[in-house]
This record gives C-alpha cells, structure tokens and sequence, in this order.
C-alpha cells in the first residue's frame, strides 16, 4: 500500500481502513502480532489481515464482520487524527482543479495543520511533483513528517517548521501553485507571489471571515494578482428513504381513493418496493436532505500570477 | 485565420510567441496588440454625491445620442477615449455615489474597451467555459461538480480508470490531466466511436493518448458473459457518421474557424471583463479539421488500406477487451445521457474490489434507483449521493457580498467504494449486507444483531 499506489494486498505496516458500517471507519496500522479492538469483536492482524486482499470482509471474533478498504486521501481525509481544523474533500476538490494541480505540479502549503489537504495535494502532484508545506507549530511539523513516512509518500514532501508570514515558503520561484490556510493570509501574499514561477501561477487562500477574504483580496491586487475570484462550496448529502405519505379520508369509496392516489405519482415505473401498495397510503422513493448539513467551511479566494 | 469571438474579429498571428496570460487589444483591422497594464486614469473630478434622491431617470442623462457615439466608433477611436467621452457627457455622473461611478465606469468599459487574453487550456477553464457556453453538450455538469467526481474517484498517476462519458470528452479529459500520461484509461462510448471535441481543446501531447484505450459500449454484455468476438465491429461508415454529425453541429454553432496546429492547437481566448465564467475557447472546432481531413483520406484510401485499419482496430479492441477482462481496474467514472443504472451495475464487474466509482446524473431521481439496485447487488459499501452547491462573492472594500445569481443546478453524484462480492449469494448475507448499511436510525439494531 502506499498513499499513491494501488496495492492488491495488505502488508505489514499498512495503514489500513477498518470500515465498521454506515460512515463508521477508523485507521489501523497494520503490525505483525497487534490486536485491533472494535464492537464487533477482535481483529488480529497476524492472521485476519496481512496476506489478505484489501475490500475482503474479515470476521472479528464475535461473529460480526468489517471490510478493510484501502486507504486513500479522501478516506483518510474522514478519519485522521485531528490536530487542527482540517479541510475537507469538498473545498480540497475545488481547490485542486482551481489551481490546476496535476502530476508534476509544484505547490507551496501552510500551514499544514493536521495534513488532509496535503494527503490530497500529493497525491495529485505524483509522481513527479512536489508539496512545500510549512508549518509554524513545531510539534504538529514533526507529527506530520512522521505520518508521510509512514504513508510512503516523505519523498514527495518537504515539511518546514517556520513562519510563513516572516520567512515565507523556503523556496522561491518553483511553485505553480501555492496555498494559504492560515489566520493572516494578507501576510503571506508577498512570500507566496515569490515562491511561484516567474511565469506565473495560481493561488488559493481559505478563510473562514469575510473580513480576513477582503484584506486578502486587497493584498493580492497591491501584489499584481489577477483573474481574483472568491468562492464557497456547500456539500449536500441525501439520505435515500422510502416515504409513505397517508392518503387523507375525504369520505370517498375506499377503492377509488386508493386508485386515484396512486395513479398520479407513478412509483411502480421506477421499479422499486414502492409497488406494494397498502392501503390508504403512496410510497415514494425520495433523496431526504440530512436533518444538519455543514453551512459554511470558509470562503476561496483565487487568483492568478502572470 | 480570422477568428469571430464576441461579436469581435481577429487574427491570431501577433499572439504567437507571447506567454500565456497577456492581454491583447483588437485593433480595427482585426490585429492583436499587446495591451500594457494601463494606468487607471481615475476620473480627475473626484466629486460624488452620497446618495440618488435627486436623480431622475429621464433618459436625458446621457447627452451624447446613438449616432454620435457610432461615429466615434467608426472613427476607429480607442475605447477608452469614448468611456471618457460618456462620462464627460453624463449629466448625472457627477451626482453618483463613488460606488455608482465605479458601476458606469466599468459597465462602459466591459462594453467599448474590448481587450482579451489568452490563456492555457486546463480543466478548471475548460470545464468553466462549457458550462457557461454549452451546458447541453456536457449533461449541465458544473465544473464544481466535475472537481468532486475527480477527487472523489481518486484519480491521479498510474490508475487504470474507467471513464463512460457522453460529455464531449471533457470528463476524459479532466482525467487524463489528473493522470498526466502515466496510467492507462478505457472510454467506453455508445454509438459508432468516443467524441473528444472537449478533449482536443487540452491540447495533450501525444504521449497522452498512448495509453488511452476506447471500447464499444455495445460489446460490454459480450464481454461479461464470455462470448466476445470482434467479428461485429461497429462499422467504419457509422463511425463516419457520428464524427460529421458532432463536427458540424460545432462547426455551425460555434462559427469559429480553424486554427493553425502549430499554435498549440487549442490556444485561449477570453474576454477580460471581470467575468472569468465567460471565458471561451476559440479552438473548439479545431479538430474538425482533423476530421475531414481523415475523412477525405479515407475516400482516397484504396482498399487496402482500410482493410489494414480495420485490422488494427481489431487489434486494438481485442488489447482493451484484454484490459476490461482483468476486471482489475481502480476505479469508474460516469458521466452519461443514459440512465445510470444499466450503465454502472455492468461496469462495475471490471472494477477490482477496494476501489471508488463515481456516477454523474443531472437528475437525483435515476440515481436513488440506481442506489437501491447497487445496495441489492452488494459489493459496494460507502455510498453516498450528494450534490454541491456554489456561490460566488463580489468582494470590493465595503461592497462585499454573494454575487446576485448562482447556478441552480449542475447535477448529482452517487459514489461509493467495491468491496469483495460473496461468492455465495445467498438471502442471508444479502439481507445482512442491507442491514449494515441502512441508515443511523437502525444503527442500534445491527450493533445487537452482530453482539
């Protein structure tokens, strides 16, 4: 396994997915002769995961059953440690193909906080890219370093344990793109503009208020900046449901009620248990929005050097 | 060649040997000249009003009539200079707010300064411009939404991905950047060959299209159930057909002629107007070209030669069939006029266990379909079918706020993750399979049932 890599089957040292059932994962790091506890009993790793194929069903002790997936950055994305707040695959989607990230892509990031994003970034820039991520927290630099070892992907990454409003990105004129998560963006124009090509590139700053985008965006035009552009992106999630709404009694015959009903929102055509009309009722498959949904993660600013 | 692009003409040689990015001016005579960053001559008279209550709407405000300004158009006198002349001639100008100045100044400007840059071709404005100029052509799929199936199908470097589109080969595209030539992709497509008008417009090199491999849709049965041969081969003549049918459905609408191939042959331009959405390519029939030409050398063709092309074509499918049959891919995208489910319970087969697949629908309604048959078949866990929605902001010092209109739509995903199919298909591991995956609310039952 490894970040940028298919493999068919889990090694030692892996880091695994352990899916448990309806958005219930967590990470395991596969190691000969440890023991993974989960409500369903027992999994050890010896014997019920190295050797077998990543998306096997694997029976804990108890009798219940989980899949090991193979990881990935959107998987690990939803089940990292979280050191800080962490950017999800919404907003990293979006960020990706704005700055127009492909492989050999060189990108500049702080800070690199609990390393989602960076997961993300590398994975697009492979194999013949590289991330510059920098990170002010001493502490949070070397957990970082150490997880991209672990992951298979330290040779894809330099982590720079510095201040990127003062000392910038470590790196000057190489990036294609650069990007900012950090409390004072408007600090770090001037760093990221020198750490990009001198024949351009794109940048992207994430900030959650509206006062932080506007001293950006003033930063990035005093910078020369173009084509700045701000943006949000909400993620709506759908349960799929069978809904039966009751027919209301207006006093009319049973069966012409029900006929009438039913006739007018045609379930059956989309071939599903709908067609088991009770009576008095009219099933319908809908796409139910969750009763909570993320309303705001921060807004994206974009813009281009050229 | 003269190129038409928002009501301007003009011809691209002065844009050779630029870097991407600069910005031109047309000149009357339909020449490009670089554009120098233009000191704002900030209107001299630094008067405003602070608010409209003794504005009138008289439709006198302007003093300048229509055939004046056609004149001063006609005389060929930069843009510029007639901005200025409207200000100038604006009797309530100077009563406007700063803000209001600001509004005329650049709403004048968008419409008599006609300046365009040309940019590189990538997926972000690619995708940005067909959804603004030719939603229909890519099933309404907004460019946000196209950078979730990305992500989402963990696409990148050395995949072996399978892509079934009827998106002008804009989802092919956008995965062939993320995979940037290493790797290899199967296209499936419908009909008598795949569409890559979008695809063209990237401007890949060549060795992007090593390891691109097509296969015919209406062969997939065949291939499941073991008895593909390649003696029912859609035909050369229909292939044809369908290449003509979408080269001149461009070639009409977009009235855009030719370019020069060794222009990169799917250079940029864009209006700059403030309004990066409107940007536009002007390339997008630059491979019609290379379709009648193939067209008119395959009339001249002698039998032979077809008969060899057809050969290595044979050849060619029975290496993709090769591919597809090692049912070991790692992932599938679908973004298609057809009906999802059909399309993406057969496909999945070819999927190894493990892996993410991403299904486009401009409707939610195919797709809750689609989600049931998938959790009746099993071997998928993860599922999820969600949508984004997007908005954009205007943000200027004390004029910040979301843009007056946002999109209404631009489709749904349904994604998920393969995971090893039971051998034993039995009831109960099926129902037991279902179990696990309904919804919070039956969490608690399931934790029981496996205690």
């Amino acid at each position: 396994m490894s970040f940028v890599e298919y493999g068919d089957t889990i090694k030692d040292g892996d880091t695994a997915i352990v899916f448990l059932g309806h958005e219930s994962m967590f990470p395991v790091k596969v190691q000969h002769g440890t023991v993974t506890q989960t409500k369903y009993g027992v999994i050890r790793h010896s014997t019920d995961l190295i050797g077998k194929k990543y998306g096997s069903k694997v029976t804990c002790s108890k009798g219940g059953w989980v899949f090991i997936l193979h990881p990935t950055p959107e998987l690990w994305t939803m089940n990292l440690p979280h050191r800080t707040q962490i950017l999800y695959s919404t907003d990293i989607s979006i960020i990706t193909m704005m700055l127009e990230l492909k492989p050999g892509s060189i990108v500049c990031e702080s800070g690199t906080g609990s390393g989602s994003l960076s997961h993300a970034l590398i994975r697009t820039v492979a194999p013949t890219g590289h991330l510059y991520t920098v990170e002010f927290h001493q502490q949070r630099a070397e957990k970082a370093r150490e997880e991209f070892r672990e992951h298979g992907v330290e040779h894809l990454v330099t982590v720079t344990n510095q201040d990127v409003c003062k000392n910038g990105f470590g790196v000057s004129s190489i990036a294609d793109a650069v990007f900012l998560d950090i409390p004072s963006p408007w600090e770090a124009i001037g760093h990221a503009k020198s750490a990009l090509k001198t024949e351009g590139g794109r940048i992207c700053s994430f900030s959650p208020c509206i006062e932080q985008v506007q001293r950006t965006c003033l930063a990035m035009e005093e910078y020369g900046f173009t084509e700045i552009n701000t943006l949000e992106i909400l993620l709506r999630v759908y349960n799929v449901k069978t809904v039966s709404l009751q027919i209301p009694d207006l006093g009319k015959a049973a069966e012409d009620n029900s006929s009438i009903g039913f006739d007018s929102s045609n379930p059956s055509k989309q071939g599903s248990p709908c067609a088991n009309l009770q009576q008095g009722t009219v099933q319908f498959k809908s796409g139910v929005p969750l009763r909570e949904m993320v309303g705001h993660t921060g807004y994206l600013t974009f813009a281009t050097k050229s | 060649r003269k190129i038409i692009f928002e009501k301007q003409w003009f011809y691209l040689d002065n844009a050779i040997g630029h870097i991407y990015g600069t910005t031109f001016e047309v000149t009357s005579g339909g020449n490009l000249q670089p554009k120098q960053e233009v000191e704002e001559t900030p209107t001299d008279t630094k008067e405003a009003g602070t608010d409209n209550r003794n504005i009138v709407d008289d439709g006198r405000s302007q003093r300048l009539t229509h055939d004046d300004i056609k004149a001063l158009k006609d005389k060929g006198i930069k843009g510029q200079e007639i901005v200025q002349q409207l200000i100038e001639n604006s009797t309530t100008f100077r009563d406007k707010t700063e803000f209001a100045q600001d509004k005329y100044i650049k709403k004048k400007k968008k419409k008599y300064e006609a300046v365009i840059t040309i940019v590189k071709p990538s997926t972000r404005i690619l995708s940005t411009m067909y959804y603004a100029r030719e939603p229909g052509k890519i099933n309404h799929l907004r460019y946000d939404t196209l950078a979730q199936m990305l992500t989402l199908g963990n696409i990148r470097a050395g995949n072996k991905t399978i892509v079934m589109e009827t998106c002008a080969g804009l989802v092919l595209g956008a995965v062939m950047e993320r995979m940037g030539g290493y790797g290899s992709i199967i296209q499936l497509y419908p009909g008598g060959g795949p569409v890559r008008a979008a695809t063209s417009c990237f401007g890949f090199p060549k060795l992007f299209f090593d390891n691109l491999h097509e296969f015919p849709l209406s062969k997939v049965e065949s291939l499941l159930s073991g008895t593909f041969s390649t003696e029912t081969l859609p035909s050369e003549p229909e292939d044809n057909i369908l290449v003509e049918e979408e080269s001149n459905g461009l070639a009409t609408e977009k009235q855009t002629s030719l370019q020069e191939p060794e222009e990169e042959s799917a250079a940029e331009a864009a209006m700059e107007n403030n309004q990066p959405e409107e940007q536009d390519s002007m390339d997008m029939s630059a491979e019609d070209a290379e379709f009648k030409e193939n067209k008119e050398k395959e009339i001249k063709e002698n039998v032979r030669e077809k008969h060899r092309k057809q050969w290595e074509r044979r050849k060619k499918l029975i290496e993709t069939a090769a591919l597809l049959g090692e049912k070991n891919a790692d992932g599938l995208i679908v973004a298609s006029k057809f009906h999802p489910t059909p399309v993406l319970l057969p496909l999945l087969e070819f999927v190894a266990p493990s892996r993410p697949f991403v299904v486009y629908c401009q409707y939610k309604e195919p797709l809750l379909d689609c989600y049931t048959k998938l959790r009746e078949r099993g071997g998928v866990v993860n599922l999820k079918l969600s949508e984004t929605w997007l908005r954009n902001y205007q943000v200027l010092p004390d004029r910040s706020h979301p843009k007056l209109t946002m999109s209404g739509g631009g489709g749904y995903l349904l994604s998920g993750t393969t995971v090893v199919l039971e051998k034993s298909k039995s009831d109960c591991s099926n129902s037991e399979a279902l179990k696990m995956e309904e919804p919070s609310s039956k969490r608690c039952k399931v934790q029981d049932f496996h205690c």
